[in-house]
Parts: structure tokens; sequence; C-alpha cells
């Protein structure tokens, strides 16, 4: 389980998260949404160890884990995926997914050239697991590819990908759906739940489509202004006045109250 | 006959001496083009690195011939190259410890590295006079030739010569086995990818199980390794001293930039190029032109630019690189 207590995270005068207090029950895919410049980027960062938080704590199954590097997170299990996806452009999809376990023999100068058998065994295994991952993410075929060449939304597949090479206990996705088409997105979400009941994976997802949200997540959490301002199923959730008039602001609220009574 | 004097008086002046010299500016492209692709700043401090690797290297040369050890034909700073290489990995590491470490902490943006990096030029060039002093030195000793003017002469009869010294064929395999065992270490093993994914995408190889501090510290000892193979090859070919291994600087970042910074593959052909054009355009081209063109008798040395100006010819490519070709002819990242 992932609690946040009262995090601030403030960039000169600017509070982009101001006091935010939340969890993220293990097992569950956590759904977080606010309007743009809400803080739920911010928030991510600070979980992920990309900004320091100005106050506040992050803590992990009970463990304090505020301002960790994010490669010490990765080691924790704590993985995030990108708003825009990220990849290591000139490798192969294939290397890519090899890239990511860490503590591997070959990872030194010495063993480079010495321990040539060792690291063969670990590279077959290592093969091995990213084609039954990408199997799973039915990208099979772009497995020689330069991940570079990808598409968007395969590239986010990619991103997905990359929690699955190692055991990851909870991943972040920061707007997983963006630019994403249908077709592809419908295959992140299944792929999503698929790792959440088969895998064990938490997730704590943003998104800003709400058809999405409302398929996949339960709890939502609403961000507004850099704080909480609603938890709870997605339906309530979307039933929140509080939350409709964050999201559309007064006018519009009322033109949607209209139009739910004709 | 004369076209073939005309040939062998080219290969003998332009292609064998600039192919040594390539070679050279590929190597210390090479960890100039790391270091950028890397850890993502030019290091000016490069060239002294260059210097500072040769100086301690020559201090061991001299320790082994005092003591009588030799390497038969070859140079005896072959056998010291090893030693030289840790001691100046040694020093770039305690400089990125004390220094870089920091500017990379506070995430500072890659010209205030460059500048830092500067400070740290003026102060290697310091520390490698105080070692060795600012003469002339020649270190080369082993065979001198591999081919020698005489008897390319008695053996082919042709009245133009050729020579290539030992040390000229030696710099030229040296490299190609350096770059050879850095490209297989760069495209296969788990710490040359991780050093590739860093380059790529420095935030994802945070995210992933890579291990930053040891992605930097591999990437000195590569470019401090570069960098005095580099040095010492240069040296023996050449001769050292310290400020003009200042003045390499010059030619190798060209080279970098030429071939695109952060593209080894570039630093490679930009070291290439930049020292052919420089020994073509300082060559006098008289006597290659008087044997090709019977009865020519030109009143000049038909070289287009004296020697001193050599250095010119790398930024003016460089220019024209810039100009036409921003990121450089193979690719790197924008300067």
């Amino acid at each position: 389980m992932i609690r946040v207590e009262n995090l601030h995270k403030h960039f000169g005068g600017f509070h982009a998260v101001d006091g935010a207090s939340l969890e993220i029950a293990t097992g569950s895919i956590t759904g977080l949404i606010g309007p743009n410049g809400a803080g739920k980027s911010t928030l991510f960062n600070v979980i992920a160890g990309v900004h320091k938080p100005t106050s506040g704590t992050v803590t992990m199954d009970g463990e304090d884990i505020t301002g960790l590097p994010p490669h010490e997170l990765f080691h924790k299990g704590l993985l995030r995926t990108f708003q825009i996806a990220h990849e290591f452009p000139t490798m192969t999809v294939r290397e890519n997914l090899m890239m990511v376990p860490g503590g591997q023999t070959g990872e030194t100068l010495w063993n480079a050239w010495f321990q040539r058998g060792r690291i063969a065994e670990e590279e077959a295994a290592l093969l091995k697991k990213a084609d039954e991952v990408l199997d799973f993410l039915t990208i099979s075929h772009l497995k020689d590819e330069r991940a570079g060449n990808l598409s968007g939304g395969q590239k986010k597949l990619l991103e997905l990908g990359r929690t699955m090479m190692v055991e990851a206990k909870i991943v972040f996705l920061d707007e997983v759906g963006a630019g994403v088409n249908r077709t592809l997105l419908n295959t992140i979400g299944d792929a999503i739940v698929r790792l959440n009941k088969e895998r064990g994976y938490t997730f704590c997802v943003i998104e800003h489509d709400m058809d999405f949200i409302g398929r996949l997540c339960d709890p939502v959490i609403v961000m507004a202004e850099g704080k909480v301002l609603a938890e709870g199923a997605p339906d309530t959730i979307m039933q929140n006045e509080a939350v409709i008039e964050a999201y559309l602001g007064r006018g519009l609220k009322n033109k949607v109250k209209t139009g739910a009574a004709q | 006959m004369d076209i073939l004097n005309a040939l062998v008086a080219i290969l003998n002046y332009v292609v064998v001496p600039a192919t040594a010299y390539g070679a050279q500016l590929a190597l210390g492209a090479l960890g100039v083009t790391l270091i950028y692709g890397i850890l993502r700043f030019s290091n000016f401090a490069h060239g002294d690195t260059m210097a500072f690797g040769t100086a301690i290297t020559i201090l061991i040369t001299w320790a082994l011939q005092s003591a009588g050890i030799g390497f038969g034909p070859l140079p005896t700073a072959l056998i010291a190259l090893p030693f030289g290489i840790a001691a100046t990995a040694l020093l770039v590491l305690g400089t990125d410890k004390i220094v870089y470490s920091y500017y990379r902490k506070v995430r500072a943006a890659p010209v205030v590295l460059t500048m830092v990096s500067v400070g740290v030029m003026f102060l290697m060039n310091g520390l490698t006079r105080l070692l060795i002093g600012v003469d002339e030195i020649k270190f080369a000793d082993g065979a001198r030739f591999l081919i020698s003017a005489q008897e390319f002469k008695k053996a082919t009869g042709l009245a133009e010569p050729l020579a290539i010294r030992s040390t000229q064929a030696i710099t030229v395999i040296t490299a190609a086995i350096v770059v050879a065992a850095l490209f297989w270490f760069l495209a296969k093993t788990r710490t040359g990818k991780s050093m590739r994914a860093f380059s790529d995408n420095e935030d994802l190889a945070l995210l992933s199980g890579i291990n930053p501090s040891r992605v930097v510290a591999m990437t000195w000892i590569i470019a401090a390794a570069l960098a005095t193979i580099a040095g010492t090859l240069y040296g023996l070919d050449k001769s050292f001293k310290a400020f003009n291994y200042f003045q390499l600087l010059l030619p190798v970042f060209a080279a970098a930039i030429v071939g695109g910074l952060g593209n080894p593959l570039g630093a490679i052909a930009g070291g290439f190029i930049i020292a052919y054009s420089e020994v073509a355009v300082t060559y006098a081209w008289k006597k290659v032109a008087m044997y090709l063109i019977p009865g020519f008798q030109p009143d000049s040395l038909l070289q287009l630019l004296s020697t001193e100006y050599k250095f010119a010819v790398s930024f003016t490519i460089l220019i024209i690189v810039l100009l036409f070709k921003p990121t450089g002819l193979f690719k790197g990242k924008s300067v």
C-alpha cells in the first residue's frame, strides 16, 4: 500500500501539490483524475522520486520512501510510465525490454569480458522472458524493430511491457491513453486488467478518458488545485457536485444539469 | 613511371601520415563523443586528459627503460600504457567525484558543466606540466621503420621513396583494435548497452535497473583509456609536449562535431576527414603536379596553406558542416 500524507510540492510560489493525502490500496487499480494543472503529474513525479517534496511523506507498505531516487524505488518494485512514452530509440523493442532488470552479471567491466558463460545464460533467460512479454502484449511482430520507430500507442505498450520484466509491485501509469487509438487503448486496458488479476500488480492510473477510467478503476481519486477533492467508486465520483464543478466550471455544470433533466 | 612516382609521393606524404593522424584524432574524438552522449556536456579537459595520460605513460616508460625492460622492436611505451590508463582513470574519477558529481546532482545545464570542464582543463594542464615539464619529449624506441625509404627505393627502383614508420603502423593497428573492442562493448555487453540506454534516454534509464553512478564511472574510465591511448600514440608518432595536446583539443572536437556529437561512428569518420583535410591542404603538391603534368614547372610550392595554419582547416570544415548539417555527418545530437 502506498500512503501519501500531507504532501506539498512548491515550485517557487506555485503550489503544484498543496497538502494532498491519499492511499493506494494493494491490489487495486486506482484512478487519479482531475482537470489540467490539478497537480496529478507532479504528485506522480514526487512519489516516483523525480522531484523531492517540499514537505510531507510517502510510505510504501509502511516503509518511508519519501524523496528516494527513481532507481532505488525501481528496486523496491515501484515503477512508472510517462505521459509521453519513453523508450531507448536506438535499441530494438526486445533490447528495450532486456535492458530493464537490474543487477545483471554483465554490468561490471570485468564480468563483461571474463564471465561470458554466465552472461550468455542470463541473457538467454531474459530473451525468453522478453519474448513472453511481447506475446502477452500482442506485439511479438515488432520485436526486432527499433523502438524509436514505434507508434505512440505501441510505445505505451512497450512501457507496460517494461514493468513486466521485473517483479513490479505497483505501477504508476501517466496518461497511458493519451493519443492512443481506441483499439490499441482496449489492448492496453486488457493488459492492465490481466496484470492486476493474474500477477497482482497494483496500478495507479492518471487518465482523462472517463470511459477508460470507468471501465478499469476502482476507486477513483479526484484532484483539484493540488489537493484531493473526492474519492470513491467511478459512478459516484461522476455524480459528485464538487467534481463536476472542478472539471466543468459553474456555468457548464448548470447546463449539464438542465441537460440531464430534459 | 611518373604516375607511379606521383602515387607513391601522395602515399608517402599524405595518405600514410594522415591515416596515422586520423586514427589518433578518431580515438580522441571517441572519448569526447562518449562524454557528450552519456554525460551530456562538451568536455574541454579531454585534450589535457590526453596529455596527463601520456605524461604518466612516459614516466613509466622511463622507469621501465632504466630497469632495462624493453618490448623488442615495439616501443616500451606500449607496456607502460595500461599503467598510464589506470592512473588517468583514477584522476578523472577523482575529478568527477570532487567536481562534476555536484553539478549533476543540482542538474546543472550542460553549458555550466562545459565551463566547469574548462576549469578542470587548466588544472590538468598545470598538473601535467608540473609532472613532466614543458619541453618536447621523444619517447619512441624500438624499430624506427616498418618500411624505410632506401629499402623501398631499392626494391622498386622508383625515384620517390615510401617510408612507413613503425609508430605509424602501431598507431593504426592499435586504433583498429581499440575501436573494434569499443564497438563490441557498446553493442553486445550489458554495460555497454546501459551506457547507450543512458545516452538514449536518461530519465528512462534511471527508471530501469540501470545504476547511474556505475554508468558514469564506466564512461569516465573508457574516456580516460581512449584519451591515454590516443595521446600516447600521438606522442609516439610525433613527440610529446604538454601544450601541443592542449591545441590538439581543437581538431579532436572538430572531428567529433563533424561526425555528429554523441555518435561513435561519426567520431571515427570525423577524425579521418579532419586529418586528411589538414594534411592535404598543407602539403606542397609541386612534386606530384610535376610528375603528372610533364613539362610543368610551377614557381610556387603549390601549397594551399602553410603548416602553421593547419588548425584553421579543422575550423573551416567545422563551420561548413555546422552550416549545412548541424547535427554532423552521421546524425549525432544537435550541438
